[in-house]
C-alpha cells in the first residue's frame, strides 16, 4: 500500500534517533511534571549513592536503650523497636528499591526484547511463545513472584529475577507487535528482497525502531518493580529481613501502627515519591515519543 | 454466538495449560522431599523409597504432571504440608472474606471510576478533569499497603472513625461488616479506579469527537442523554476490557490488603503459607487466582456483543 502511493503515511513512522532525542527534549520542556519527576528521581539516586554521608548511622545498629523514640533533632524519623535509627534505615532503603527497579527494568527489557524480536520474525515460534506468554500473563505478577521466591532462598538477586520473569511477557508482547508492524515496512521488504539475512534485518532495521517505545515501557517496569519488591518484602517473601528495604521496615513496624505510626509513614512516603517520579518521567517520555497517544491520555 | 463462545472457551485451554504446567513445575522443583517428611525422622531409606513409590514421586516428570492434572480435574489441589488438610478445604474456609473484599472493591471502583472518567472527558481541561488525572497518576504510584496504612493512621488511629483492622462476616450484621470493609476496599481499589478512570476518559474523548455525537447534539438531545446513550455506550468496549484486565491488580492486591487489615481470607492464607514454605497452598491459590483472571476475561470478551452489536460471531 505504501509502495503504491509514496504520499500515504506509513503505519509506523520510523524514528530517527536524532529527532527522537530532540522531540524528547522539547516535550520534557512542555511537561513540567516530567521534569519534576526526573529531578526527584535524580535526587533519589543521589540519596542512594551518598547514603553514608547524609548524616546516617549504621542502619542495622541495635540499641535497646533508645527503643521507639519519636522523631527528634537527634533521630529525625525516630527509632524502631530495636532502637535502630529509622532515618538511616529509610535512606539506605533507597538503595534496595532503586537497585531492584533499575535491574528489573534492564533485565526484563533485554530478555523481552530478544524473545520478542525472534518470535516476531520466526513464524513457527510465534504461536508457541505467545501461548506461554499469555499463560504467564494470566498469573497475577505478585503471585508469580511469590511462587518463584518460595522456591529459592530470599536474596536480592532472586527477588530481581522473580520480578523480571513476571514482567518479561509484557515486553515480549510490545516488541512482537512492533516487529509485526515494522516487517511490513517497504525498507524491510527491500532488505528481505535484496537477500539480507534475518539476524542482520533484526539488528539493523527492526531493533533501532523499537528503542523509543521500549524506553517508555522500561520506565513503567521500573516503577512497577519497585512496588512489587516492596510488596514482597512487606509480606515476608522478598528482600532478606536483615537488609533495610522500605518494604521490610514497614513489615517490621506493622504491629506498632497504633503507638508509632510514623515509622510506617516515612518509608511509605519515600516509596510513593520514588515511584511517582518514575511514573511522571515515563508519562513525559510517552507523550514525547508518541504524540498521537499523548493527546488522548 | 454459541459457536464463538465455544471457540473462545477452547482458546483458554492452552493458556490454562501453560499456567498448570508452570504451577506443577513449581511443585516439582520445590525443595524438600514430601516422602521424607511423611515418613518422619526414624524412617529408613527403604521406607522413604516405598512411600515415594506409593505417591508416584519416582515417576518421570510428564507422568507426574498427568497424574496431577487428573487429580486436579477431580477437584484435588493437593494437601497442605503444614496442616495436613486438603488445599481445597483451606481455600473454601477462607473464600468468604476474599470474595466480599474483591466484590466490594470492584463495585465501588467501577461505580466511581466510570462516571468520573465520563465527566473528565466531557469537561476535558476543566478542574474535574485535572483532579481526576492527578489522582490517577498518584493512584498508580502509591502502593496498596502504603495507602492502606495512611488510611488506617488517619481514619482509625487519629480520628477513630473506623476499626484499625479485622473482619466481620456479613451474617453478623450489615453495618459492622461495612465498617470493616471501607478502608480495605478504598486502599485496594484506588489503583484499579485510576486505571478505569483513565481509560474511560480516553475512550470517551475518542467517541465525543465523532460525527454522530455532533449530530445528536445538533438535533437537540439533552447533553446527559448524548453522553450516556450515544457516547458511553460506544466507548464501552475499551472500558470493559480494562475492567477485566485490571482484575489482576485486585487479585494481587488482595494478598497485601488482607495482610494489612488482618482479614482471614485467601490472600492471608498465601502469606502464611510463604512463611511456612507450604508449597501446595501457594500453588493451589496461584492456580485458582489465574483461573479466575482467565474466566473474567473470557466473560469480558463475550460481553462485547452486548455493547457493540456490530461485533458478531
Amino acid at each position: 500500500m505504501a509502495e503504491a502511493n509514496p504520499a500515504s503515511p506509513p503505519v509506523v513512522t520510523p524514528v530517527n534517533s536524532g529527532t527522537a532525542w530532540r522531540r524528547l527534549g522539547a516535550a520534557l520542556r512542555r511537561h513540567p511534571t516530567a521534569i519534576a519527576g526526573g529531578v526527584t528521581l535524580l535526587v533519589m539516586i543521589l540519596v542512594a549513592v551518598l547514603a553514608p554521608w547524609l548524616g546516617t548511622v549504621d542502619p542495622t545498629d541495635v540499641s535497646p536503650i533508645r527503643r521507639l523514640k519519636p522523631p527528634s533533632a537527634e533521630y529525625w524519623f525516630g527509632t524502631d523497636m530495636l532502637g535502630r535509627d529509622v532515618y538511616s534505615r529509610v535512606i539506605y532503603g533507597t538503595r534496595v528499591s532503586l537497585t531492584v527497579g533499575l535491574a528489573v527494568a534492564f533485565v526484563a527489557t533485554l530478555i523481552g526484547l530478544a524473545i520478542g524480536l525472534v518470535t516476531g520474525f520466526v513464524r513457527w515460534l510465534d504461536a508457541i511463545v505467545m501461548r506461554v506468554m499469555d499463560g504467564l500473563m494470566s498469573i497475577p505478577s505478585v503471585l508469580l513472584a511469590i511462587a518463584l521466591i518460595a522456591l529459592t532462598k530470599a536474596s536480592l538477586t532472586n527477588v530481581i529475577a522473580a520480578i523480571a520473569i513476571a514482567e518479561i511477557p509484557r515486553v515480549v508482547r510490545l516488541v512482537r507487535s512492533l516487529v509485526l508492524q515494522l516487517r511490513e515496512q517497504p525498507y524491510v521488504e527491500a532488505a528481505v528482497a535484496s537477500g539480507t539475512r534475518v539476524p542482520m534485518i533484526l539488528l539493523r532495521h527492526i531493533l533501532p525502531n523499537t528503542v523509543a517505545p521500549l524506553l517508555v515501557q522500561a520506565t513503567y517496569i521500573c516503577a512497577s518493580a519497585m512496588i512489587t519488591e516492596a510488596i514482597l518484602s512487606f509480606i515476608g517473601a522478598g528482600t532478606p529481613p536483615n537488609i533495610p528495604s522500605w518494604g521490610n521496615i514497614m513489615a517490621e513496624s506493622r504491629s506498632l501502627i497504633q503507638i508509632a505510626g510514623t515509622i510506617l509513614l516515612f518509608p511509605g512516603i519515600f516509596l510513593s515519591l520514588t515511584v511517582l517520579s518514575v511514573n511522571l518521567l515515563g508519562d513525559g517520555m510517552r507523550d514525547a515519543l508518541d504524540p498521537r497517544l499523548a493527546r488522548r491520555l | 454466538m454459541l459457536g464463538y463462545t465455544l471457540r473462545r472457551l477452547a482458546a483458554t485451554i492452552p493458556v490454562m495449560g501453560v499456567v498448570a504446567l508452570f504451577v506443577f513445575s513449581l511443585l516439582y522443583l520445590s525443595p524438600g522431599d514430601p516422602a521424607a517428611i511423611i515418613a518422619g525422622d526414624i524412617a529408613t531409606e527403604e521406607d522413604i523409597a516405598k512411600i515415594r513409590a506409593r505417591l508416584g514421586l519416582d515417576q518421570p516428570y510428564f507422568i507426574r504432571f498427568g497424574t496431577w492434572l487428573w487429580a486436579l480435574a477431580q477437584g484435588d489441589l493437593g494437601t497442605s504440608i503444614f496442616t495436613g488438610l486438603p488445599v481445597t478445604t483451606l481455600i473454601g474456609q477462607r473464600l468468604e472474606p476474599t470474595l466480599a473484599l474483591t466484590l466490594c472493591t470492584l463495585v465501588v471502583a467501577v461505580a466511581l471510576a466510570v462516571p468520573l472518567g465520563v465527566i473528565a472527558a466531557a469537561r476535558a481541561g476543566g478542574w474535574i478533569d485535572r483532579v481526576v488525572m492527578a489522582v490517577s497518576v498518584v493512584g498508580f504510584s502509591v502502593p496498596v499497603f502504603v495507602l492502606a496504612y495512611g488510611l488506617v493512621l488517619l481514619f482509625a488511629v487519629q480520628l477513630e472513625w473506623l476499626p484499625v483492622q479485622g473482619y466481620t462476616p456479613l451474617k453478623e450484621g450489615f453495618w459492622p461488616f461495612l465498617r470493616h470493609m471501607i478502608l480495605p476496599s478504598v486502599a485496594l481499589g484506588l489503583t484499579y479506579m485510576a486505571l478505569i478512570a483513565r481509560i474511560t476518559r480516553a475512550s470517551m474523548l475518542d467517541v465525543l469527537s465523532q460525527d454522530y455525537v455532533r449530530t445528536a447534539h445538533a438535533k437537540g438531545l439533552a447533553p446527559g442523554t448524548v453522553l450516556v446513550r450515544h457516547a458511553l455506550k460506544n466507548a464501552a468496549v475499551p472500558i470493559v476490557t480494562i475492567i477485566g484486565i485490571g482484575i489482576a491488580l485486585l487479585i494481587g492486591g488482595v494478598v497485601v490488603t488482607e495482610t494489612v487489615f488482618a482479614i482471614p481470607g485467601i490472600g492471608r492464607l498465601v502469606v502464611d503459607a510463604i512463611l511456612r514454605r507450604d508449597y501446595p497452598i501457594i500453588q493451589g491459590v496461584t492456580l485458582l487466582f489465574s483461573a479466575v483472571y482467565v474466566l473474567v476475561n473470557l466473560l469480558v470478551d463475550l460481553s462485547y456483543v452486548f455493547f457493540d452489536p456490530r461485533i458478531r460471531y
